[in-house]
C-alpha cells in the first residue's frame, strides 16, 4: 500500500520556522510510524531527525505528535491512523523546545521530575509496616509503569499555558513516593506540592490519562495526592477549599449553590473577594447568580442525601 | 422517546438559559422528559477527590430514581455526562462495587440494579434521532454562520468510559452544526479544556486557557462558539473579557449552549432561548441570521 506521510521538518541552521513535507512510501499491514521514519531516513532523506531506541514501547524516546495526538511512534501503526484520520501527519511533541525535525529538548521535563525528589527518604527498616509493604504495589496505582516519554506533558492543557506547572508525569512520580510505605518524609512531600505549580494547578482535563501509552493515569495520581493532602490537614489552599466547600454545600443542600460557593472558597481573603466581585455583579444583573441564602435551598430528598454523607462519615470515622 | 432529565446544577443556577432552551428543543423534537427534581448534584468530579465512595453513592441514588421510572437518563451538561458516565461504568464493571454502594443506600430503602444508561442530549440527537431527522426540523437554516465547536473535556475523555466520539477526532458537533446549515470551524482548541475548574483558585491559568482556545477559533473567523457543557459556557462567556485583557486582543465571541444553536435553527426567538442572558453579547449572531433581538 502506497501512502503519504506529512512530516514536520525544521533545521534551526537553515529554516526560520517549521514546515511540513510530504514523503511517499510503500507500507505493509502492520508498519509502524517509527519503521516508516527509519526507512525514509535510510532510503529517501538522510537528514530526517527523530529519537528512538528500543522500538518496543519501553525506552520512552519516540513520543511524538501523530495526527494531533501524542503517541509512541513505535507503538502506532500507520493503517489504523489512516482509517481514523484519513491522513498521517507527524510532528514533534508540543510544549517542549524544538531542536530539529521531530526532536524536542527533554530538559524541562527532567527538571520537573527532579524537582519532586524522585528518590526515597527511607524509614528505618524496623519501622516499615510489613503488611502495607505487601500491598504497596497496588497502592502505586500503576504509576511505576511510567517510561518517561513526555507524551502527557506535551498534551497537558495547563502546562501549555503555565510552564511553572510541575505537570502530570512528575506529579504521578511524586505520588509514587507518597504511597510508598518505606517513605519517611510524606508530610514534607505533600507540603511541597501545595504551592503554585503544584497539585492544585491541574484542571482535571483527563488529557494525560487519555494519551499515556502505559496507562499511568497521572490525573488519578494527582487526585490521590489531593485527597492525601486534605486528609493530612492541608486544607488552606484555595484548591482544597474548593473541594471542602463543594462537599459541604452538597451535604446541606443536595445541589450546588453558585451564589454561596465562591464566598465559601474565598472566605475572608479580601483581595480574592474583590477579584470576583465585579463578575458577580455582572452575572447578577443577567439573572445568573442565585441568591446565596435562599429560603428553601435544598432538594426535596435532602434527608436521603444527608444520610449518605453521615453513613460515609461513620465509615471514614469523622467528617471530611 | 422518553428520558429522565438530569438538568445538573448549572442549568438550574447560573445558566437558566440552558434549561429554557433545552425544554423548547426537546419538545419540538418529540423527546418527552421527566425532570429529576429530587436528584442531587453529580459531584462534578470534586466530591470524588474527597471521598470516591460518597460520590458513587450520590450518583447511584440518582440512577436508582431513573431505574424506578423505567427510564434512561438524559444529561445536558458535559461534565455531568463525564462524571455520571464514569460512576455508572464503575458501578457496572467493578466487582463488588455495586453491592458496597448499595449497602450505603439501603437504610433509605434505595437500591440501584445497574440497568440505567446515561446519555448526553448531543448523543441522543446525533446517535438516536439522527442527523437526517434533525434536518427536517430546521426552519431557519443558519447558512452564513461559522460556528466553532467546543467539546470540553468530560464528554470526550476518558474515551474508554464514554465511547461516543473519537477523542482524537470527534465529529458529533460538526455533524450537528452542518445539519443546521451552518459551517463548522476547524481549530485545535475544540477538544481542549476551558479551565473552569481552576477559575476560582488559579484565575490566571484559567483565563489563559480561555484566551488561547477562543483566539484560535477567532483566527478561523468563527462567528460564535457552541458547547455541550454549561461549565465551559460559564468560563468562556463570563471570563472572556478578562481573557481579552490577558491576550491583548478583542474577542467578542458569543458562546452558545448546544440547544440554543439548535433552537435558533428551529425558529425559536432569541428571547425564548435566553440569548440575552450571556455576558458576551449575542447580537452579532442574531443579526447575521436576520432576526431582531
Ligand atoms: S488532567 Fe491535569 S495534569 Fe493531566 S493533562 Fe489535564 S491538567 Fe494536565
Ligand atoms: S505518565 Fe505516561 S505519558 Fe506521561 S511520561 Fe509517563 S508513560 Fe509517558
Ligand atoms: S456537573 Fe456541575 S452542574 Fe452538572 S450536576 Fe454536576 S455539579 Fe452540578
Ligand atoms: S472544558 Fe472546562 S468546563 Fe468544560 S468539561 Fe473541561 S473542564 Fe469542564
Ligand atoms: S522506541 Fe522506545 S518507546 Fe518507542
Amino acid at each position: 500500500m502506497r501512502v503519504t506521510l506529512h512530516i514536520q521538518k525544521f533545521n534551526p541552521e537553515i529554516d526560520s520556522k517549521p514546515y511540513e513535507e510530504p514523503y511517499r512510501l510503500d507500507i505493509g499491514r502492520g508498519t509502524t510510524v517509527l519503521e516508516a521514519l527509519m526507512r525514509l531516513k535510510n532510503e529517501t532523506d538522510g537528514t530526517l531527525t527523530f529519537r528512538y531506541a528500543c522500538r518496543s514501547a519501553i525506552c520512552g524516546s519516540c513520543a511524538m505528535e501523530i495526527n494531533g495526538t501524542e503517541k509512541l511512534a513505535c507503538m502506532t501503526q500507520i493503517r489504523p491512523e489512516l482509517e481514523r484520520h484519513g491522513e498521517v501527519r507527524v510532528g514533534p511533541l508540543k510544549n517542549l523546545p524544538l531542536i530539529k525535525d521531530l526532536v524536542v529538548a527533554m530538559q524541562p521535563f527532567w527538571e520537573k521530575i527532579q524537582s519532586i525528589r524522585p528518590w526515597l527518604d527511607p524509614l528505618p527498616h524496623e519501622q516499615v509496616d510489613p503488611i502495607a509493604m505487601r500491598n504497596a504495589y497496588k497502592a502505586f496505582n500503576n504509576v511505576e509503569a511510567c517510561i518517561m516519554c513526555g507524551a502527557c506533558v506535551a498534551a497537558c492543557t495547563v502546562y501549555e499555558v503555565s510552564k511553572s506547572f510541575i505537570g502530570p508525569a512528575a506529579l504521578a512520580k511524586a505520588y509514587r513516593f507518597v504511597a510508598d510505605p518505606r517513605e519517611a518524609a510524606v508530610p514534607e512531600r505533600l507540603q511541597r506540592l501545595q504551592g503554585d505549580g503544584g497539585i492544585w494547578d491541574c484542571t482535571r482535563c483527563n488529557y494525560c490519562v487519555e494519551v499515556c501509552p502505559k496507562d499511568v493515569k497521572p490525573m488519578e495520581a494527582i487526585t490521590l495526592l489531593r485527597r492525601a493532602s486534605i486528609q493530612s490537614g492541608l486544607t488552606q489552599t484555595l484548591g482544597s477549599r474548593h473541594i471542602t466547600s463543594f462537599v459541604d454545600i452538597i451535604r446541606h443542600e443536595g445541589r450546588l449553590n453558585e451564589g454561596l460557593m465562591p464566598m465559601k472558597v474565598i472566605g475572608f481573603r479580601i483581595k480574592d473577594f474583590l477579584r470576583i466581585l465585579p463578575l458577580g455583579i455582572k452575572m447578577f444583573l443577567k439573572g445568573k447568580v442565585p441568591f446565596p441564602f435562599r429560603l428553601k435551598p435544598a432538594i426535596p430528598g435532602i434527608k436521603e442525601v444527608r444520610a449518605l454523607f453521615k453513613a460515609r462519615d461513620e465509615q471514614r470515622k469523622g467528617p471530611m | 422517546m422518553k428520558y429522565a432529565l438530569y438538568t445538573g446544577c448549572a442549568a438550574k443556577g447560573a445558566c437558566p438559559e440552558l434549561y429554557q432552551s433545552t425544554m423548547h428543543v426537546t419538545k419540538r423534537l418529540g423527546i418527552e422528559v421527566v425532570e429529576m427534581l429530587n436528584a442531587a448534584c453529580c459531584g462534578a468530579g470534586v466530591i470524588t477527590e474527597a471521598d470516591p465512595d460518597l460520590a458513587l453513592a450520590i450518583n447511584a441514588r440518582t440512577f436508582a430514581q431513573a431505574e424506578a421510572l423505567g427510564l434512561n437518563i438524559m444529561t445536558i451538561c458535559g461534565t455531568c455526562q463525564g462524571v455520571m458516565g464514569m460512576a455508572n461504568y464503575r458501578l457496572k464493571t467493578e466487582e463488588g462495587l455495586l453491592d458496597r454502594i448499595n449497602a450505603l443506600l439501603a437504610p433509605e430503602g434505595v437500591k440501584y440494579n445497574g440497568r440505567v444508561e446515561v446519555k448526553h442530549l448531543l448523543w441522543i440527537i446525533v446517535g438516536d434521532i439522527g442527523i437526517d431527522a434533525l434536518q427536517r426540523y430546521v426552519t431557519r437554516p443558519l447558512e452564513n454562520l461559522r460556528i466553532a465547536p467546543f467539546y470540553g473535556c468530560y464528554i470526550l475523555r476518558p474515551s474508554k468510559v464514554l465511547g461516543f466520539d473519537d477523542p482524537e477526532n470527534p465529529v458529533s458537533l460538526e455533524k450537528l452544526i452542518s445539519a443546521l446549515s451552518a459551517h463548522p470551524v476547524d481549530y485545535e482548541g475544540r477538544t481542549k479544556c476551558c479551565g473552569f475548574p481552576l477559575v476560582l483558585e488559579k484565575e490566571p491559568i484559567a483565563i489563559g486557557m480561555v484566551g488561547a482556545n477562543l483566539k484560535e477559533a477567532k483566527d478561523e473567523l468563527a462567528d460564535a462558539l457552541v458547547t455541550p457543557c454549561p461549565l465551559c459556557h460559564m468560563n468562556l462567556d463570563i471570563y472572556q473579557e478578562r481573557a481579552e485583557k490577558k491576550i491583548g486582543e478583542k474577542l467578542a465571541l458569543p458562546i452558545l449552549h448546544l440547544p440554543q444553536l439548535i433552537g435558533l435553527a428551529m425558529g425559536f426567538t432569541p428571547k425564548e432561548l435566553g440569548l440575552s442572558r450571556h455576558l458576551v453579547s449575542t447580537k452579532k449572531v442574531v443579526e447575521k441570521i436576520q432576526l431582531k433581538v
